[in-house]
């Protein structure tokens, strides 16, 4: 039976996480980890009541940060198998344990869930912005991909102990490709379910449009420089 | 001596001043110490002898003097603030390391519910 940390980054969250909680907890075999990411309302708290384990960013470092410590914390505990999934309910444990079976059987080193291999009721804009940092991860990562932006995502140990997360904030959704081909790791698309609620919809991007999608685009162009 | 040649050498002679205080205080480094000094020491030089920037600027095929320190003005300071954004970069990283350092010398599990 490998060992699975399900690493889950929450920034002000307390809307969605009980119920993300309660799917996860009771569906996959797993340790689960809540990286609460500075949040200002009762994340933590929440958190707390279950049977998790929770780290706390003193300060809001963004999702990379969240998610580089949940890798820090599952080198540091031996995991076999780390799957990242979203704190804002848009996930389902179904998916992911689809794709805890495509790791476990050895099919990849890096599973990723994508909305995009099925019909699905993304909105446009979404498909369009999604669209467009597929095209950019591809221009500078050289991995073509249906869904660059996912959140649900899995790794073997291989990929737990060589991927190294640098960037801070949302960049980091493709910043796993460039880690994928730096390090030759193997990665496999699952198609999964994407769930869009008003709620969800307005956490990924920022409240008053699709600016942050935009900004990723240049801070990969200036990364590219530095 | 006209009145902006007054005002513009006041200025730089001020930023001269700290600079050598910060180099004196430890804050610059003895190459960033020299860079600033002879950024300002050109500066003023420029501005009482404008006859041997035009000079300058002729042999790089520009017109005017004052032309040939706003291009070569523009190209540095856009070289800084491109520094300044790496430099911020690399202090958010270091940030974040310490958040994830004191976040995982902390962690809590909970098993209150089950």
């Amino acid at each position: 039976m490998p060992k699975i940390l399900v690493v889950i980054p929450a920034f002000n969250e307390q809307a969605t996480l009980l119920s993300v909680l309660s799917d996860v907890l009771k569906n996959i075999p797993a340790d689960v980890l809540v990286v609460n990411d500075g949040s200002s309302d009762s994340t933590k708290d929440i958190a707390l009541k279950n049977n998790v384990f929770v780290v706390s960013h003193v300060a809001n470092r963004g999702l990379g940060a969240a998610l580089g410590t949940g890798f820090e914390f599952a080198r540091k505990r031996d995991y076999d198998i780390l799957v990242t999934f979203d704190a804002d309910g848009q996930h389902t444990s179904k998916d992911a344990l689809k794709l805890i079976r495509t790791i476990d059987k050895g099919r990849a080193d890096v599973a990723i869930g994508s909305r995009l291999l099925t019909k699905t009721a993304m909105p446009l804009d979404r498909k369009v912005l999604n669209y467009l940092s597929d095209l950019l991860t591809y221009i500078f990562y050289g991995v073509w991909t249906t869904d660059s932006q996912s959140g649900l995502r899995a790794f073997n140990k291989e990929a737990i102990s060589e991927i190294k997360i640098m960037t801070d904030r949302m960049e980091v959704s493709s910043e796993f490709f460039r880690e994928i081909k730096r390090n030759h790791l193997t990665f496999k698309e699952v198609a999964i379910q994407a769930i869009y609620t008003d709620y969800s919809l307005s956490k990924g991007q920022d409240k008053k449009g699709n600016w942050n999608a935009l900004s990723i685009g240049v801070k990969m162009l200036l990364r590219l420089f530095s | 001596m006209t009145l902006i040649q007054l005002l513009l050498s006041i200025f730089l002679l001020f930023a001269l001043s700290r600079v050598i205080l910060r180099f004196r205080g430890g804050q610059l480094s003895p190459l960033e110490f020299a860079f600033w000094s002879i950024l300002f020491v050109a500066a003023i030089f420029g501005i009482f002898l404008p006859e041997q920037t035009s000079q300058l600027a002729k042999i790089l095929g520009i017109g005017r003097g004052a032309d040939l320190v706003v291009y070569v003005s523009i190209v540095i300071i856009f070289y800084l603030v491109f520094r300044l954004y790496i430099m911020i970069e690399n202090l958010r990283h270091e940030i974040t390391e310490i958040v994830r350092k004191i976040a995982l010398e902390n962690v809590i599990k909970s098993k209150t519910k089950k």
